[in-house]
């Protein structure tokens, strides 16, 4: 026990940069949820059970809708599938990098986010920093930003009145440096394209309401019609160097497992 | 508050289970102790980028490019961004900047 202390505590100093980005866009979207719902009525409790519980940014304001209509929860519960299903492609895209988590796996999961999805992913623990306590940090510091600013948001209410008009880019901003740091590599440029040509399509044909189920559905079947491209450069390119890095984690956390 | 407070609870548990429902299936399909299906594996490796750039259109899908202001603080933001983070790879810096960037824009410039 004594041991694991300064373990976390060092996952959580080197972890925390990396949130700052995360922290910006949901301290502001986080207290603009808040002061919406108390807007309608419902405290700073009810805004931070929410956000507790359901933790979604998109779809917790939509349900802002469904908490001032006729109570239906079979119809919510459908909705938010169909909100959050492109979750389900991050649950896929982590597969590799959760394994072997341990008991923080489930945890992990829970709070699998659009933006800690896209920052854990882009990211690798420093080798002398325990691998777990790296993801669990990130995902922690990502799920208590926007518990914590929702409650703000539903205590200050009206209050807060300086200029935040455009603030919420910081989460646009922060996909597209994403984005660009996937693009440094050759071997994501067709996918990438794919990702963004596919989801324009779709948000021309079906709108900005309904688009983002068909995009994830176009995207799948592009991706498998580009299969062979990949399967012929996986031999030569960072593929290889990823799955040994895998390796060399999984050796890693078996050893330490074993000690 | 429109709705009782057992059912607003109850609203909150059945929106949390939509959302649990998606995040979680992927890993109950496949577990870890099972060997994941190819075609998994290989979804897995070219799916984040994708979804990263569907990611950026989903953040910029409110823009329109035919009235005013015409998608150019978006526009011009982004570019800052991407050149930035291209020169000097800081994540923190790039967002900052571009995040800046587009709030003068729209504050100031394009109002």
């Amino acid at each position: 026990m004594n041991k694991r202390k300064p373990e976390l505590v060092q996952a959580f100093k080197v972890a925390f940069p990396h949130t700052i980005p995360v922290l910006t866009g949901y301290f502001f979207l986080g207290v603009a949820y808040g002061v919406l719902m108390q807007s309608k009525g419902y405290n700073f409790i009810w805004a931070g059970l929410m956000s507790a519980i359901a933790f979604g940014g998109s779809m917790q304001y939509v349900a802002i809708a469904l908490l001032t209509t006729a109570f239906n929860p079979v119809q919510a519960c459908i909705l938010s599938f169909m909100v959050n299903a492109r979750h389900m492609f991050y649950g896929l895209s982590m597969q590799s990098k959760y394994k072997g988590m341990g008991k923080i796996k489930n945890f992990l999961i829970y709070v699998l986010s659009d933006e800690t999805f896209a920052v854990a992913y882009t990211l690798e623990a420093p080798p002398n920093i325990n691998r777990r306590y790296f993801f669990f940090a990130i995902s922690f510091l990502d799920y208590m930003y926007w518990v914590i600013s929702s409650i703000i948001g539903g205590i200050l209410g009206n209050f807060i009145s300086f200029n935040t008009k455009g603030l919420d880019f910081v989460l646009t901003a922060l996909f597209v440096v994403l984005f660009v740091e996937q693009l440094t590599k050759k071997a994501n440029w067709l996918s990438g394209a794919i990702g963004v040509i596919a989801t324009l399509v779709s948000l021309t044909i079906f709108g900005q309401r309904n688009f983002i189920i068909p995009a994830m559905v176009i995207i799948v079947c592009m991706l498998f019609c580009v299969r062979h491209k990949y399967e012929g450069s996986v031999k030569n390119t960072d593929v290889i160097e990823s799955t040994c890095k895998i390796e060399t984690i999984d050796k890693i956390l078996n050893e330490r497992s074993a000690d | 508050m429109f709705l009782t407070p057992l059912q607003t609870f109850i609203m909150i548990l059945a929106i949390a289970a939509g959302t649990i429902v998606t995040r979680f299936l992927p890993f109950v399909l496949f577990p870890e102790n099972k060997e994941t299906p190819k075609f998994v594996m290989y979804l897995g490796r070219v799916l984040p980028t994708a979804m990263i750039g569907l990611l950026v259109v989903y953040c910029l899908k409110g823009v329109s490019v035919v009235t005013a202001p015409f998608g150019i603080p978006e526009l011009i933001a982004t570019v800052c961004i991407v050149v930035l983070h291209l020169w000097k790879r800081n994540v923190l810096i790039s967002i900052s900047v571009g995040t800046v960037v587009y709030m003068v824009l729209v504050q100031g410039v394009f109002c």
